[in-house]
């Protein structure tokens, strides 16, 4: 109940404008993929090559 | 009034050697000096006089405490753009010069990262034993080892700490939602034993206790050490190491910039409209780590429940409030103060409706649209090598190899920015007489720390310049004097006529 409460309360105090500031995502959708859709073709050449060994001798010391 | 938000970042680096002697001391060694022989050509070594990280914030020290040792015998420098490069632990760690503002922090973070390229670049020149350094800005290893990327604050000491306490732990669990830069999976713990596919954070699972002194073990996520490095009748350093190391500028940029502002709210008693004590910090740093949703209920110690969202929420709208009532001058500049409530209100509404659209702001969100799509086209598993493989190259530095910069991030600063910030240090603050002086006359000034240079004239005995105030010191304060100084000695003479 609470929870709802204070949704409430902080919702109505948003101003509108920063509704605007989210891009639609429909519009973007085909874009986006032929994008990411070029990335993994990157990605797939740079990888390290044996993902198993190179993420197993990934060791460090703790730190700070 | 508050005062003014003098910030940093150090971060600890990861390091892997391929091929030959994995020693990681060394190999940070090896890395560091070929960027001060190689690049810089000069070296000036940190001075550990005023070391005492042990001195803890509530006073006489917890029966448990075990206090950091300073390591000495490594190497350790201090740059011309008034940063500090050195080894610590087994790590090579770069902390930024003290900034005036959250944006200058981001630019002088992303100066860091272009060290450490350099420095990789230098020993790859320097090292022929076959052996090639890898450098990582991430927070752990995947195997339960984590390395810390720590904020720093400068704070009204006369803002007791059990206040400092409570303002900013419901603050530090909830920002991950932003902060976070994404993690495949599950290290130290599972809650309630639930196998973990992605988290929002790096560092989350390797809190165990709300308030403490240490970093290693039992991390808190309140750090007590009261080592100021600064008038400690006047100030207080708050040492955050509860953030995740960020590639993103704007997750950089919001990390710093909501700290900041919810720090001066805390020192002009304009926080609380609603109480947002957390009914067990730790569990809930988990909590939020592990909900991509972004909608699980957090118990607060109130009894009522709260989002992470409702949280961010809350301490937004009070700090709308609080710029619209007193200005944003303890931002260090009103426009990036204005600039930050801008993005956290813009990230809090589409982490609300659409966490996907901000690919381009945020770390985790960037790491996961990149493995979702991954899985897509390979159909594997959560438990594919090749997911946390992703996970850790996403953090590589070397251009060729980050996934990171295949990625079309928004930046906040330019390359242009970055490169100067390499080697000039920031205008605002004490760093700028720290820089300059090592960039003027770096033959006679034998040692740096954060609060005093220490010069050699050639005469007996070396002279000590204490900087105590991180707001003195500044080009507006010391251009002058700067320029008009035509030797070391004539600038001691000056400065203490």
């Amino acid at each position: 109940m609470a929870e709802r409460e204070l949704k409430k309360k902080t919702a109505s105090e948003r101003p509108e404008e920063a509704v605007e500031d989210v891009p639609a995502a429909s519009a973007k959708g085909e874009k986006l993929k032929a994008e990411l859709d070029d990335l993994l073709d990157e990605i797939d050449e740079v990888l390290e090559d044996n993902a198993e060994e190179f993420v197993r001798n990934y060791v460090q010391k703790g730190g700070e | 009034m508050a005062i003014p938000k003098v910030c940093g970042i150090e971060t600890e680096y990861g390091i892997h050697v391929v091929g030959g002697d994995p020693n990681p001391i060394a190999a940070s060694s090896v890395l560091i000096n070929a960027y001060l022989q190689e690049v810089v050509r000069q070296r000036t070594g940190w001075d550990f006089e005023d070391e005492s990280p042990g001195n803890d914030a509530r006073g006489a020290p917890g029966p448990d405490a075990l206090p950091p040792q300073v390591e000495t015998h490594l190497v350790n420098a201090v740059l011309t753009n008034g940063a500090r490069y050195y080894v610590d632990h087994a790590h090579p760690e770069f902390s930024t010069p003290e900034c005036a503002d959250a944006l200058e922090c981001v630019r002088y973070d992303r100066a860091g990262e272009e060290i450490l390229v350099r420095s990789m670049e230098a020993a790859a020149a320097t090292v022929t034993d076959g052996r090639t350094l890898v450098v990582y800005k991430n927070n752990s290893d995947g195997k339960g080892n984590s390395y810390g990327t720590h904020e720093n604050y400068l704070v009204d000491r006369s803002v007791p700490f059990d206040r400092v306490v409570a303002a900013v732990t419901p603050h530090f669990v909830t920002r991950q939602i932003f902060t976070g830069s994404g993690k495949v999976g599950a290290e130290t713990a599972t809650l309630d034993g639930h196998a973990v596919e992605f988290q929002l954070s790096q560092r989350a699972e390797f809190f165990e206790e709300p308030v403490g002194l240490e970093t290693t073990l039992k991390r808190p996520i309140v750090n007590t050490r009261d080592e100021p490095h600064a008038d400690s009748r006047r100030y207080r350093r708050l040492h955050v190491i509860v953030g995740d190391a960020n590639l993103c500028e704007v997750a950089t940029f919001l990390k710093v910039g909501t700290t900041s502002l919810v720090l001066a709210m805390l020192e002009d008693d304009a926080l609380a409209r609603r109480p947002l004590g957390l009914a067990d910090p730790v569990r809930a740093m988990y909590e939020v780590s592990l909900d991509r949703s972004l909608g699980h209920p957090l118990a607060l110690a109130d009894g009522t429940t709260a989002t992470a969202l409702d949280v961010q929420w809350e301490l937004f709208g009070a700090a709308r409030k609080y710029a619209d009532e007193r200005g944003l001058a303890c931002m260090g500049d009103e426009a990036v103060g204005e600039e930050v409530l801008r993005r956290w209100e813009h990230v809090l509404h589409a982490l609300e409706t659409e966490p996907a659209s901000l690919a381009r702001q945020l770390d985790w969100v960037a790491k996961l649209q990149l493995i979702e799509a991954y899985r897509d086209r390979h159909g594997c598993g959560w438990d594919d090598p090749r997911l946390a493989a992703l996970d850790l190259q996403y953090h590589d530095l070397r251009p060729a190899r980050s996934l990171f910069a295949r990625l079309d991030t928004e930046r906040l600063v330019t390359a242009d920015e970055v490169a100067r910030a390499v080697t000039e240090p920031p205008r605002r603050t004490r760093a700028w007489f720290r820089g300059q002086c090592l960039q003027r006359w770096p033959d006679a000034v034998v040692t740096a720390n954060w609060d005093s240079l220490v010069f050699d004239v050639g005469t007996d005995p070396l002279r000590r310049v204490p900087m105590m105030d991180p707001l003195r010191g500044t080009a507006e304060h010391v251009d002058e004097l700067l320029q008009a100084s035509t030797s070391p000695a004539d600038l001691l003479d000056r400065l203490s006529s």
